[in-house]
């Protein structure tokens, strides 16, 4: 789960990416999740911090987390 | 330390078609009270679904058309058509603020009744009019709307077994350039089957006639629709006093203004598209004000306004269930209502708002219901701000037809409350439950 290196982000919410010029927005906390993945940081972890700062169930995120990965793959925005 | 409230991870592909839709915030905008009563309280309270309607706005709604239509004609009578919206709470609005009812069964009949109109002032419409109904209407002097040759010789035959006079007025289906047209109901105007029928009835010692009537269909997006109308019916009015030298005492225009709902597949929100009930009562009233009729001799102007008097009075609230991701990557909602109370999400794509503020992202999806079947589609599409389980919705514009064409399935019907004009809740509809259900079921002997 690693975030390609040549994706750019800010810390808005919006990406780019520069081999297809496709551009993304993401919400706050998509942009914080992607922040985290930069860092190459165990999937655990990213889990961990999220569930600290947000109200929500731990088990609810992972199911969200899941699902908002495989749109990154599909956006080609992981590896 | 407070944690921030949670949002699910949301990631799109920006084009040009997105920005637009970013651009339309607005379109979300929680809606947390409904005439200033919370919608969190009253979902608490009451349970969810639930139906809320307002007493405030049906008055505003009523008021607002008799005057427009008042200012313009002299002799205006609007009245109720039940199967809109039968509830006798509803039902009982609209006749404290003058309006008769229009009825099209012998159990909305007995409604009415059951409702303290007084038999003169029930409109008895519709093609299904049993000897009874038709007895009991005509002894209360009720106004019978014919349909059919077979009511009009059965009515002959009842009035004279019966020594009744009974108040008549035929039903006139006609070509107001309206496509599909509605000719199944009444005497056709174009072929002489409607003059027809006048002249049988104006013959008949046993009949009296007092009226014309029509409804040229429903959520009619033409003005000019009604000024043929309502010129075919002046002139068979016309003709009536010309031949048998009697004025009619009104003319009938029923139904069919449409509300600022939104047509499904229409381009434009019904807000932007809907015309004005001033521009069809521009057009109605000029055309018998100038038909040549002597001021003294003006026939009232009845009308049967359903829709357009209550949608935006009805509001349906709900709980979203689930949220999934289809094989096709698009978002669905899943809702605790679907077709089986929101019936005119066939029709319409009802403003759906969030009934608690959300985040600023927002998502199109799909939006179902909870019955299992494929057709339970809520809206097909819409944007939103990301939804979760449990997160609570106003359905907007749900007043008409929705609350009599609701379906029993798979679940009970949802509750119905009034907000009344100082704010109070009452329930008007208690939810169904496994007794009410039922009460009519009997189990033969050999299952007991
Ligand atoms: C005879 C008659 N009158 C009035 C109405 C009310 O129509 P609307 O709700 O379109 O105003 C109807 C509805 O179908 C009707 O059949």
């Amino acid at each position: 789960m690693r975030v390609r290196k040549n994706i750019a982000t800010s810390d808005e919410g919006f990406l780019f990416n520069p081999t297809t010029g496709d551009s993304f927005s993401t919400n706050a906390i998509g942009a914080e999740i992607i922040l985290l993945m930069k860092k190459d940081i165990p999937t655990s972890e990213v889990i961990d911090t999220v569930c600290e700062k947000y109200d929500v169930d731990r088990a609810l995120f992972e199911r969200d987390l899941e699902e908002f990965t495989l749109q990154l793959k599909g956006h080609s925005i992981l590896e | 330390m407070e944690k921030i409230r949670y949002e699910r991870p949301f990631i799109i592909k920006m084009n040009a078609g997105l920005m637009n839709k970013f651009g339309t915030q607005s379109v979300n905008e929680p809606v947390t009270h409904i005439e200033s009563v919370s919608v969190k309280g009253m979902l608490s309270e009451y349970g969810s679904p639930l139906f809320v309607i307002s007493e405030k706005q049906i008055r505003r709604n009523y008021q607002n058309a008799v005057r427009i239509f008042k200012t313009r004609y002299p002799k205006v009578q609007f009245a109720w058509s039940y199967k809109t919206n039968y509830m006798n709470a509803v039902c009982r609005i609209f006749h404290q603020e003058g309006s008769w009812a229009e009825v099209v069964s012998g159990f909305e009949y007995s409604k009415a009744l059951g409702n303290g109109v007084q038999g003169n002032k029930i409109i008895f419409n519709g093609p299904d009019k049993n000897d009874s109904d038709l007895i009991l209407a005509a002894q209360n002097n009720s106004l019978i709307h014919i349909d059919h040759y077979d009511e009009l010789y059965s009515l002959i035959r009842l009035s004279e077994e019966h020594g009744l006079k009974p108040r008549i007025a035929i039903r006139v289906n006609m070509d107001t350039g309206i496509y599909p047209k509605w000719d199944r109901f009444g005497f056709n105007f174009e072929n002489g089957q409607a003059w027809n029928a006048l002249t049988r009835i104006a013959n008949s010692d046993n009949l009296e006639l007092v009226g014309v009537h029509c409804h040229i269909g429903t959520f009619m997006l033409s003005p000019t629709a009604y000024a043929v109308a309502a010129r075919n019916l002046c002139e068979l009015a016309w003709g009536v006093k010309e031949r048998f030298g009697k004025m009619l005492q009104y003319i009938d225009l029923g139904g069919g203004f449409p509300s600022t709902n939104t047509l499904k597949g229409a381009y434009l929100p019904g807000t932007d598209t809907v015309p004005s009930i001033d521009q069809f009562a521009d057009a109605i009233t000029d055309v018998i004000l100038g038909y040549g009729f002597k001021h003294d001799e003006l026939p009232t102007l009845i009308l049967e306004s359903g829709r357009t008097l209550i949608d935006d009075a009805g509001y349906l609230l709900g709980t979203v269930l689930a949220t999934k991701r289809l094989s096709d990557g698009r978002r669905a909602t899943i809702l605790d209502f679907g077709l089986n109370s929101l019936f005119t999400s066939l029709w319409y794509d009802h403003k759906i708002s969030p009934a608690q503020k959300l985040g600023n992202q927002t998502e199109e999806m799909v939006m179902f219901g909870p019955l299992c079947m494929n057709i339970d589609v809520v809206r097909e599409s819409i944007t939103m701000p990301l939804l979760q389980k449990g997160d609570q919705v106003v359905v907007h514009k749900v007043g008409a037809y929705n609350m009599t064409q609701w379906m029993q399935f798979i679940t009970y019907r949802p509750p119905i409350v009034l907000i009344d004009n100082d704010n109070n809740t009452h329930i008007i509809r208690k939810g169904e439950d496994l007794k009410y259900m039922e009460e009519l079921e009997q189990i033969p002997e050999h299952l007991v």
